[in-house]
């Protein structure tokens, strides 16, 4: 035990370890706060569609051998995000066939893309890190750290300044609409903060996984909280300490980040589901 | 003065028309009911006046004065609401949200308001209960309350009783009806009740697929000053 504390002061002392940290937890704070609005407005899959897209445009930025790839996946995939939400509102294709037909076609596109024209020896590693996140939150360059800090503070603001507008149209979408709120904007803001939440995460936990960071705390803190603010705050706490822990977890057991994290995750979801069943009883 | 006049509006879904021709008008402080079977288009015309839908043809005016965030609305019943994690305080405040003078935080006016709604509908006890642990007719009051929260001279209930008990009901609509005589607030119900409509309203608009047919208050006064419960004319 106190080896292993040794051992964690001691990567803690690089900066890529820290680096990590401190993405991991903005990364988990922001999908944790837009979790509970996607799960509770039945949204939670727009979170796997968006992250496939995500691995589809990241393919073509590899291929196209763009030196910043995020300016290609974002937004492209806050577009998707942004074209999912329209398809929901009208007819024509219906909202969650929205959703897998774009997310199915990312996935199949962005592996096709790879496979067919990567310069890489390693296609297959390419492919599971980006699907599994693997490592590359510990590759992190201060840039990205800068951009990830940056984007992170500006959606944690804009919750906070809108909150009551958001539980207001969570809540009741019609009522809020009809008490001069223009909700449809207020919708397509949570989809294009999620589709930005959702490339940051891509570096955390990879594309897969994804809709783990956004749906388990929420669900978690749903269980035992009653009222909109407990779940919000209950859902943010838990989904930051999963994150760190997760991260120094994998570190002590040279685990993958991505599964580590959203294993930790699972684990504070089933302890909160027996506290919730034992609370109701 | 009236406050809101349809003229041969027609409602319905991406070309299709569910009613035609509907004609009527409101006064203030007057007790509209909405009957009509299923798919009539009642609650259509709830969204149309709402702004939620643009009627196919015909207009809807507003008399002057009147605001979006005038109109208080209760909608009905969604499922989608059953399990949402929400205080009662956090529903009824969440009316105000749509006011013009709302900026980021509920202000102290905002609070004193949703306090005074929870107390005018007397479930100020009910303040910091789980909305979804409430009873069906508790769920009514709140969002009534929620309604008042935003709006001062229209109410706009749709089937707000579907789904009480009688008990719960006859409560509601008390509540509802000294809302309109005491505050002098215009009552706008669709309802499937005819014991409600009877006792409550001042004119009755009847939806059906072939016809739609406005009754005033003229016909309704007579009719229940034959029952002997004649109220005076409030305007």
């Amino acid at each position: 035990m106190i080896e292993q504390m040794h051992r964690l002061a001691e990567y803690l002392s690089y900066d890529f370890v820290r680096y990590a940290l401190i993405v991991g937890v903005l990364i988990a704070l922001c999908s944790a706060l837009f979790g509970v609005i996607l799960v509770l407005k039945r949204l939670s899959f727009i979170g796997d569609g968006l992250s496939h897209v995500a691995f589809g445009a990241l393919a073509i930025a590899a291929v196209l051998d763009l030196t910043d790839r995020m300016w290609l996946v974002l937004p492209v995939t806050v577009l998707c995000a942004v074209l999912l939400l329209k398809t929901g509102q009208h007819a024509g294709l219906k909202g969650d066939a929205a959703i897998a037909v774009i997310s199915v076609g990312a996935l199949a596109v962005g592996y096709l893309v790879m496979d067919a024209f990567s310069a890489s020896a390693n296609v297959a590693g390419d492919v599971c890190s980006s699907l599994f996140g693997s490592f590359s939150i510990l590759t992190l360059s201060g840039a990205e750290v800068w951009l990830c800090v940056i984007l992170s503070v500006v959606v944690i603001g804009l919750f906070l300044l809108l909150y009551h507008r958001i539980f207001a149209v969570t809540f009741d979408e019609d009522f809020a609409h009809a008490t001069g709120l223009r909700a449809s904007l207020y919708n397509l803001f949570v989809a294009v903060i999620t589709a930005v939440i959702i490339v940051l995460a891509m570096n955390l936990v990879g594309s897969l996984l994804i809709s783990a960071l956004i749906v388990f705390p929420a669900l978690s803190a749903m269980r035992v909280c009653r009222s909109f603010r407990s779940v919000v705050v209950c859902s943010a706490v838990l989904s930051v300490l999963c994150a760190a822990g997760g991260i120094l977890l994998s570190l002590l057991l040279s685990s993958p980040v991505g599964p580590t994290v959203v294993g930790v995750d699972m684990v504070a979801f089933a302890v909160f589901w027996i506290v919730g069943t034992v609370k109701n009883a | 003065m009236e406050q809101l006049i349809c003229k041969d509006v027609s409602l319905g879904y991406g070309g299709s028309v569910v009613s035609e021709h509907v004609s009527f008008a409101v006064r203030k402080g007057d007790y509209l009911c909405i009957v009509g079977e299923n798919g009539s288009g009642k609650s259509t015309l709830m969204k149309v006046l709402l702004g939620l839908m643009e009627p196919l043809g015909g207009q809807v005016m507003w008399g002057e004065g009147i605001r979006p965030c005038d109109i208080g609305y209760l909608p009905q019943h969604t499922e989608a609401q059953a399990d949402f994690p929400a205080s009662v305080w956090e529903v009824v405040l969440s009316g105000c949200v749509g006011r013009s003078d709302f900026r980021f935080w509920a202000g102290k006016e905002h609070r004193r308001r949703a306090e005074a709604c929870l107390k005018r509908l007397e479930i100020t006890e009910l303040k910091n209960r789980p909305f979804r642990c409430l009873s069906g007719g508790q769920r009514q009051r709140v969002l009534l309350a929620r309604a008042l929260c935003a709006a001062e001279k229209v109410l706009l209930l749709d089937e707000p009783t579907a789904g009480l008990d009688p008990h719960a009901a006859a409560d509601f609509y008390e509540t509802v009806r000294q809302l309109n005589r005491e505050e002098g607030m215009t009552v706008i119900m669709v309802t499937h009740d005819p014991a409600a409509v009877r006792s409550y309203a001042d004119c009755v608009l009847h939806m059906g697929n072939s016809s739609t047919f406005f009754s005033a208050e003229e016909e309704l006064c007579r009719r229940r000053g034959a029952e002997g419960e004649r109220e005076e004319d409030h305007d």
